[in-house]
């Protein structure tokens, strides 16, 4: 009998112990599955949104201290979960906002992004890690925002948004939030916002400062009633030739989810007719009102001229990236390879290297000889470096036999600012300065740091 | 008469990097207007490259004009009659992300 009893206890023990490697095995295979996202290529139709019907005990922890807010609350929570929203987008503005999207429960969120990360990336693009580098940003993001809360369903488009797929991928979020980082990008938005009636929660950001509209939203303008005609596409700066702090999109990407959330829950947001901008060197916001919305919009007004997508990128006259363009303003002769300028330097031949780019990047990194006179001083012919040029280029003729014109070769980060130069040091040759033969140096210092040294620091 | 004009968004750059410039208009019989102001800031705060901040006798597109922090177009836009102490804000849409 005691031998009987023994022997089931065994038995038991064993079946538990298995039940619970069980239980551990599923718990584990569940939580790989959450983490694991699929990565879209395309726009796929998705299945209707249900949302929850009752918050369950575990949604009432999760959300208890934002389901105290009587500007929330119960209803406020399930409508949250029965929203859907697409973030183009997914770098210093789209992190932060998907962030706080998902972990403020809302239903679904698609993660948008052509590209991939970065390491220049990551002081601002906060969801993204080091060990992502040269995965793709929609992924990252999703894969970063379902740890944070496996409840959401988070769908990474790896694509660029197009007047091709970007009316059948708008029509099947709620909210559209605008966190691209040019121009073509930001009409095409609005137009495929307005030609599917969503709202569109836009925000940018750039140096020290940011911007905040909602459009189409209750009867408020668009971004075309605002901005009917494209800037020139020269007056336009990025990220990575102008410079941005990251806490500045952050504040941004936050407040975009903070207009987002209200107009999920069904609070409404107050930014529709509205710019809110946002000075970070004086930590100053300040409020504008808009125009309304206008009658004579090619999109939203009475008599629209854009009834479908048109090729944003001729609208605008630039390509739908924040990478920087290559300019071609100078002839073969007037250029040479950052290998002939390395033989130069060997063979050490005269001449003189100008460094055309802003102080505060020559401080960053620059060649040992180079001389420094940014090209704005050149366009502003700014007296004391015209000086300090006039006096380097007689040094040089006069150390060089002959009556041989000095050579001088312009470089700066990509090869763009100093084909100007070029250009303005060829018009002052021979009249504000001695006569100079002149030379770009083709793609700059990044060609330098990439085919000649690769000690020299990128940015 | 007087009043502040402030650049922002990279607006700043076209006049030397300085955002604040409180200004005194000289005197003239009847008021001056939003039209006649962008003449004279043309003729007397930038000198470089215009063609970044006009177009026409109106602003550039990508600027946007704020007078008293409201947008302009609220206000008659060209035709705007500046007051004493109006406060004009040219701002740079920024398109970074």
């Amino acid at each position: 009998m005691a031998q009987e009893v023994c022997g089931l206890k065994a038995q038991l023990r064993e079946k538990e112990e298995e039940i619970a490697a069980l239980k551990n095995k599923l718990a584990q295979l569940e939580k790989s599955r959450a983490a694991s996202v699929e990565l879209h290529h395309r726009v796929m139709p998705l299945t209707p949104l249900t949302g929850k019907a009752a918050l369950s005990n575990e949604d009432i922890m999760r959300y208890s201290r934002q389901l105290l807010l009587p500007e929330l609350g119960v209803q406020g929570q399930l409508n949250l979960s029965k929203t859907s929203v697409l973030i183009v987008g997914c770098g210093g503005l789209g992190c932060p906002l998907a962030q706080y999207l998902a972990a403020a429960g809302v239903g679904r969120l698609g993660l948008l992004d052509y590209d991939e990360v970065e390491l220049s990336n990551l002081h601002r693009q906060v969801l993204h890690g080091e060990e992502n580098q040269g995965q793709a940003k929609a992924l990252s993001a999703a894969s970063a925002v379902q740890r944070l809360n496996s409840t959401v369903e988070c769908i990474p488009y790896h694509l660029q948004l197009s007047p091709e797929n970007a009316l059948q991928l708008i029509q099947q979020y709620d909210i559209v939030a605008d966190c691209s980082d040019n121009v073509p990008t930001r009409y095409l938005v609005n137009d495929a916002c307005v030609l599917s009636g969503k709202p569109l929660v836009s925000a940018s950001a750039l140096r020290m400062e940011g911007q905040l509209t909602v459009y189409n939203y209750h009867g408020g303008p668009c971004y075309r009633c605002l901005y009917p005609v494209p800037p020139p596409p020269e007056t336009v700066t990025n990220c990575s030739d102008g410079g941005v702090l990251g806490v500045v999109p952050g504040i941004m990407g936050c407040f975009q989810a903070l207009e987002v959330l209200k107009i999920a829950s069904g609070q409404g947001s107050s930014c529709g007719q509205q710019l809110v901008m946002f000075d970070a060197q004086d930590a100053r916001f300040r409020l504008i009102r808009l125009r309304p919305k206008q009658a004579s919009c090619a999109v939203c007004g009475e008599n629209p001229s854009v009834t479908r997508l048109v090729d944003y990128e001729a609208f605008c006259g630039s390509a739908a990236t924040d990478k920087c363009r290559k300019l071609n303003l100078l002839s073969k002769e007037q250029r040479i390879t950052v290998q002939d300028y390395k033989s130069i330097m060997d063979s050490a031949e005269p001449h003189l290297l100008l460094d055309v780019r802003p102080l505060v990047e020559v401080d960053i990194c620059h060649l040992p000889s180079s001389l420094n006179i940014p090209l704005s001083s050149l366009e502003e012919r700014k007296r004391e470096h015209l000086q300090l040029l006039r006096e380097r280029v007689s040094q040089l003729k006069h150390q060089m036999a002959g009556d041989c014109q000095p050579p001088v070769y312009v470089i700066c980060k990509q090869g763009n600012d100093s084909q100007k130069a070029v250009q303005i040091l060829e018009k002052m040759s021979g009249s504000e300065v001695d006569r100079v033969t002149v030379k770009d140096i083709c793609g700059g210092l990044t060609a330098w740091a990439r085919g000649i040294d690769r000690t020299f620091p990128q940015y | 008469m007087s009043s502040p004009l402030r650049g922002d968004g990279g607006a700043e750059l076209l006049f030397n990097g300085v955002k604040k410039h409180p200004v005194t208009l000289p005197s003239q019989s009847e008021p001056w207007d939003m039209k006649q102001l962008l003449v004279w800031i043309q003729r007397n705060l930038l000198k470089e490259r215009p063609e970044l901040f006009v177009q026409g006798d109106s602003v550039r597109p990508g600027i946007l004009v704020l007078i008293n922090d409201a947008d302009w177009e609220l206000m008659g836009e060209l035709d705007y009659q500046l007051q004493d102490q109006d406060n004009v804000v040219f701002i740079s849409t920024l398109h970074g992300g």
